[in-house]
């Protein structure tokens, strides 16, 4: 047997899994390292790009090749898009956006997370008659195009006085969150060992109990996961913020792409990068400090679904 | 039910009933109710207001001699499907590099993830100065001699399609390389010691043991991706705008401009529900494998 593994080990290196050796320079590591930094330029250039790009004076970019380094740097562009470039009317930058984006992006995270958690929590504990069926239209859900929704939740919207305002907005986010977030935690509970929740049930906790005292405390990783899908996807969307707010509410995102795909005036290329990073920032700083968290949660809601 | 620790009857799960109350309305008042009343209303001729007058099929007819939705469609079908090719093949490349015991390997993990985080309109954007023959890519090799170098795909209609494809799988295929990664640590380290004691090259393994083991996040990645892919506007918005002519326009923004821009709702309508059905189409059969077919433990 051990002939046997110590064969396998200096055997070919290319498998994925397994003891093997670590051999740093061998002909197959050269080859996989090779396509990994050719991929990860592809990659790493556009940002590499928009950040050059944003740090040089227009002269500069006139003259010189995207991908060389400022000669000369400026943070001038930054300072103009955060604070002076216009949109429409507004001409204070796109702080307002970001402002907008962060009033939007924090009551829709909490009323997401809290509205689904306790809704897969229900689904895979508490199972009811029909759940399934629900659950089933949810997910389907999840795949009808918006387009096809969208005009009557205007309409509904309207009817009870909230088409045009943020709070609208958070509804919105919330009801396409759902389909998601319900099938990560519905996912997460059902991992739960179904001992610790009988052993609740003879103890006495009913629903709300055994979610406060018991599930909540356990899942706080998967909370944590949530709130970053969820940030990263509402902070990045732009067709609802299109639909359901008005320019003076505009988010981020739909703030951007009014600034730089406007037709007027001269194109300011470092500008334009300047507040596209800017946009980004939030996103970005959340995964990157999040990184395998960001990564699990990925996986635990896709994998087991 | 306060007589055991078992409850039974009726009530039993009243706290879970109410609980699910936000879920049963989302699926039955939005995804239900306003899908059939958008099907119902692309049957009338409503144009700035949705009218109550019935015209039938009629809007259907105008939608399917459209020039401008004939293309969206045939776009969307040419992008879905590289798309889903490409990210599939370059995503599973991806997680296979790098579940190669690869030093570095959170390094090259959070390269190729970091585009996810970005919204479409910041990935647009980026690619459309990429593309700028004037001044991105083009520009720059060529003025490293190769003066007639030529990569400019977002100013000729035909290759259009495939500058956004390129910012698409820049964006997405770093999530299914996760979905991958994920499910390639799944794998039990006993299937690789089997097949390397049997002499079986890895790529056979990966072709005929790992890849069928791995089924269920294919299809978890399948219709991700799929779903996505549908609903793709903001990148076509921030990177082409339809443009040039009429080359990038994709259903998500035909829907889009003909009920908030033409004020032609009841083709907005219409098109929007062509897009149910494709979807119906395809998600139906899988919904009914996934979560029908069997019952969920």
């Amino acid at each position: 047997m051990a002939d046997v593994t110590n064969n396998m080990q200096r055997s070919s290196p290319a498998h994925a899994s397994g003891p093997k050796p670590r051999r740093i320079f061998s002909r197959n590591n050269i080859v996989i390292y090779g396509i990994l930094v050719v991929l990860a330029v592809y990659y790493l250039l556009p940002f590499y790009v928009m950040l050059m790009t944003s740090l040089k004076g227009l002269p500069e970019i006139r003259m010189g090749s995207i991908f060389a380094p400022p000669m000369e740097v400026t943070f001038e562009p930054w300072h103009k898009a955060w604070s002076t470039v216009c949109t429409g009317l507004n001409c204070d930058g796109l702080s307002r956006g970001f402002w907008n984006s962060i009033k939007i992006t924090v009551p829709s995270v909490f009323f997401s997370i809290a509205v689904a958690s306790v809704n897969g929590y229900a689904l895979s504990m508490w199972r009811f008659k029909g759940a399934n069926v629900f659950f089933t239209i949810l997910i389907i859900g999840a795949f009808i195009p918006y387009q096809v929704m969208i005009y009557p939740i205007v309409i509904l919207l309207r009817e009870i006085g909230l088409y045009g305002d943020l709070g609208g907005l958070v509804l919105v986010h919330t009801i396409f969150g759902m389909p998601i977030l319900t099938l990560l935690f519905r996912n997460y509970f059902s991992s739960v060992p179904e001992e610790l929740f009988k052993a609740a049930r003879v103890d006495g906790a009913r629903f709300w109990t055994i979610y406060f005292k018991i599930m909540l405390p356990m899942a706080v990783p998967i909370f944590v996961v949530a709130v970053i899908l969820q940030t990263t996807a509402i902070w990045n969307d732009f067709l609802f913020g299109v639909i359901f707010t008005r320019p003076d509410n505009y988010p981020m995102t739909v703030q951007l792409n009014n600034i730089v795909n406007s037709v007027t005036g001269v194109k300011e290329y470092n500008v334009n990068m300047a507040a596209t990073l800017l946009s980004g920032v939030v996103p970005l700083t959340i995964y990157f400090l999040s990184g395998k968290l960001f990564v699990r949660g990925i996986a635990a809601g896709a994998v087991k679904g | 039910m306060s007589q055991s620790g078992k409850p039974t009857g009726l009530f039993k799960n009243l706290s879970a009933k109410i609980a699910a109350i936000p879920m049963v309305l989302t699926a039955l008042v939005v995804f239900v109710g306003c899908s059939v009343w958008t099907i119902v209303y692309s049957f009338t001729n409503s144009r700035l207001l949705p009218s109550t007058k019935w015209v039938g099929l009629d809007q259907y007819e105008r939608l399917w001699g459209t020039r401008r939705w004939l293309i969206s469609i045939e776009n969307l079908a040419i992008y879905g499907i590289l798309m889903l090719i490409l990210a599939l093949v370059l995503g599973f490349l991806l997680a296979a590099l790098i579940d190669q015991k690869i030093r570095f390997e959170d390094g090259f993990r959070t390269i190729f993830l970091y585009p996810y985080a970005l919204s479409f309109i910041v990935t647009g954007l980026v690619w459309q100065w990429l593309l700028n023959p004037e001044f991105g890519i083009q520009n720059a090799v060529r003025s490293l001699g190769f003066e007639s170098f030529t990569f400019d795909p977002l100013y000729n209609t035909n290759t259009v399609l495939y500058g956004v494809l390129i910012a698409g799988l820049w964006h997405t295929s770093g999530l299914v390389m996760c979905l991958m990664l994920a499910g390639l640590r799944g794998i039990d380290e006993d299937v690789w010691k089997a097949t390397k004691i049997d002499g079986i090259p890895a790529w056979k393994t990966y072709l005929l043991v790992v890849i069928p083991m791995m089924r269920p996040v294919f299809i978890t990645t399948l219709v991700l991706i799929t779903s996505a892919i549908i609903k793709l506007y903001d990148l076509v918005i921030a990177q082409t705008g339809g443009g040039p002519g009429l080359a990038s326009e994709v259903p998500a923004k035909f829907v889009f401009d003909m009920m908030f821009v033409s004020q032609n709702l009841a083709q907005g309508f219409a098109a929007s529900s062509m897009m149910l059905v494709a979807v119906i189409v395809v998600i139906i059969p899988w919904a009914y494998l996934e979560f029908g077919g069997k019952k969920h433990g």
